[in-house]
């Protein structure tokens, strides 16, 4: 296949950002209301302001408001919820990429000039629906001839993965945990996180809580004793446990992009948007390879190639963790380690909060949470808060922040999409 | 099309007669599971149907937990989980089913490379009887 060389007919920019409290929400709140939360907070990121009436459209990324919600043609319904009517209002699925490719939809309508400022959002409202039905909602994102008839289901997808990777690189459970203890860290940093708490902090409370139900004191040595014990962290599709997969819970998020030259009539710190890549893959046993995900690596090829830029000058990546085996396998796909090498980068602590190349430091789909049609964008508000240096106390330190990328993927790598980010 | 014994549909109609046929392209060879009207490798739509001997290996699986409504409602849950995996045919394709016949109590110890037959299981969903596709370790 030839590949041709893309670039934007214009360039646009980040101006804006909010998010929700991610986690679970009293039944009567819809997303529509939770939308309210994330654009109330974006309306104030925009250091120079932003008419709601000079929005040209919206874009949301949400699953299946149909499903979880009972409510089909949601768009135009988040829009009335703050203010657009009657702007254009688009719904976009593509499984858990929702957000992402509503955001790249976007980018490409303004880079053809008939939008100079769009709206992207995501939306899901998860918790409401009992966890049989929310395992098979996910799980119809699967192949319905030859997966799900299999009993494949969303973690049983991500662990067959997992088993292929063991047997040919050696990766092991503790691996996979060690990736859930990081995102647990960063996600005790992030007061919008589902778990606003550390292994060790969740550690303190299971043992607290037995004590005063008069039981005695459970005592793990350390967070790998904790996820060992199968009454803390059962199994839920060998070898991924309970705290290898993301949380099932209600959020959403959304950005403003700004067509780049009226992006400093908004900010003068603007987040341009360099590269974006999409790909798609067939179901896991039609691929060649099941140990990484090829539309990753495509969709990562064309992001870099638009930017001008290749995997070593990332600087902070949000990758799609929806199960710890998720971020292995995003971080060599990426180009950030060679395959399997990424368990190693991850037992020296390299993509910690203060390590070489900071992954999910707003805690991940693990910890953060995974309300599937917000988690794209909500990759994005982290990239934007990070690069301007607004994250607080999960704040990167260090001089050289000024590249980002987001890595979102729809079910199990059928869809991809990637951004990188610049802060000039 | 739909009614096209190539279309993704008929995969089930073939089970149903204790059958696994993939679709063989007779301009590249490439052999296709499920079936596919429009070669995935090549995009020509001579394609043929060849029926698969059921032969084959273990190549990746899980053991599941927690499944969703129509697994429960086969008796599966925490205390019996069942395995899923892909299995490599000896015509060199892949296709996913229901694996029986290992030990689910110790997830660990099942081997990639397990040599597996297939097996067609029937089964009531409701007013629905459908077959699915097994396969069983050697």
């Amino acid at each position: 296949m030839v590949h041709k060389k893309r670039k934007l007919g214009r360039d646009v920019a980040v101006v804006g950002a909010g998010i929700s409290k991610f986690g679970v929400h009293p039944r009567e709140v819809r997303t529509t209301d939770l939308f309210v939360d994330a654009f109330t907070e974006l309306k104030a990121s925009v250091d120079k302001g932003i008419q709601t009436e000079d929005i040209d459209a919206f874009y949301l990324g949400n699953l299946s408001s149909d499903i979880f919600e009972k409510q089909i043609h949601i768009a135009p319904a988040t829009a009335n919820s703050v203010g657009l009517i009657p702007k254009p209002a688009v719904r976009f699925e593509d499984a858990c990429a929702a957000s992402g490719v509503a955001f790249r939809e976007a980018i490409i309508a303004i880079a053809s000039g008939i939008y100079d400022i769009v709206l992207v959002g995501g939306t899901e409202k998860m918790t409401n629906l009992p966890t049989p039905e929310v395992t098979e909602t996910l799980a119809i994102n699967s192949d319905p001839i030859i997966e799900f008839p299999a009993g494949f289901t969303f973690p049983g997808l991500y662990a067959t993965i997992a088993t292929a990777h063991m047997a040919k690189y050696g990766t092991t459970v503790e691996d996979f945990m060690r990736v859930g203890i990081k995102n647990h860290n960063n996600g005790g940093l992030n007061p919008k996180a589902h778990f606003n708490s550390s292994i060790k902090d969740i550690m303190k409370r299971r043992a607290a809580s037995a004590v005063e139900k008069g039981l005695p004191e459970p005592r793990w040595a350390d967070e790998m004793e904790f996820l060992h014990d199968p009454g803390q962290n059962a199994v839920v599709a060998w070898p991924m446990r309970l705290f290898d997969c993301s949380t099932i819970c209600d959020g959403a998020s959304c950005v403003l992009l700004v067509a780049q030259d009226i992006a400093k009539d908004f900010t003068d710190a603007p987040i341009y948007v360099i590269g974006t890549g999409q790909a798609s893959d067939y179901p896991l046993s039609e691929r060649d390879d099941i140990t990484s995900i090829k539309a990753t690596k495509e969709a990562a090829r064309q992001a870099y190639e638009m930017a001008g830029v290749g995997s070593t000058d990332i600087n902070i990546a949000e990758v799609h963790d929806c199960f710890t085996i998720a971020e292995i396998l995003a971080m060599e796909d990426l180009g950030f380690f060679k395959p399997g090498e990424a368990v190693k980068a991850i037992r020296e602590h390299a993509t910690d909060l203060d390590g070489a190349l900071p992954i999910n430091t707003d805690g991940g789909l693990k910890a953060k949470g995974h309300p599937i049609g917000a988690s794209g964008v909500g990759m994005i508000v982290e990239v934007f808060k990070q690069l301007r240096r607004e994250a607080g106390p999960r704040q990167v330190k260090g001089k050289d922040l000024n590249i980002g990328l987001t890595h979102n993927v729809g079910a199990h790598g059928t869809t991809v999409v990637v951004h990188v980010f610049e802060r000039r | 099309m739909a009614e096209n014994e190539l279309s993704s549909s008929a995969h089930n109609r073939f089970l149903a007669e204790k059958k696994l046929m993939g679709s063989k392209c007779q301009r590249c060879g490439a052999i296709s599971l499920p079936l596919r009207p429009i070669c995935p490798k090549c995009n020509a739509s001579e394609m043929e149907l060849v029926e698969m001997k059921g032969r084959g290996k273990l190549v990746a699986y899980t053991v599941i937990s927690v499944g969703p409504p129509m697994m429960i409602e086969e008796g599966f849950d925490r205390e019996h989980p069942y395995c899923s995996g892909i299995v490599e045919l000896e015509e060199g394709v892949r296709i996913p089913g229901r694996i029986m016949g290992v030990n689910v109590t110790k997830p660990d110890q099942i081997k990639i490379g397990t040599p597996v037959t297939v097996e067609y299981q029937e089964r009531v969903h409701g007013e629905e009887k459908r077959t699915f596709l097994a396969f069983s370790a050697v």
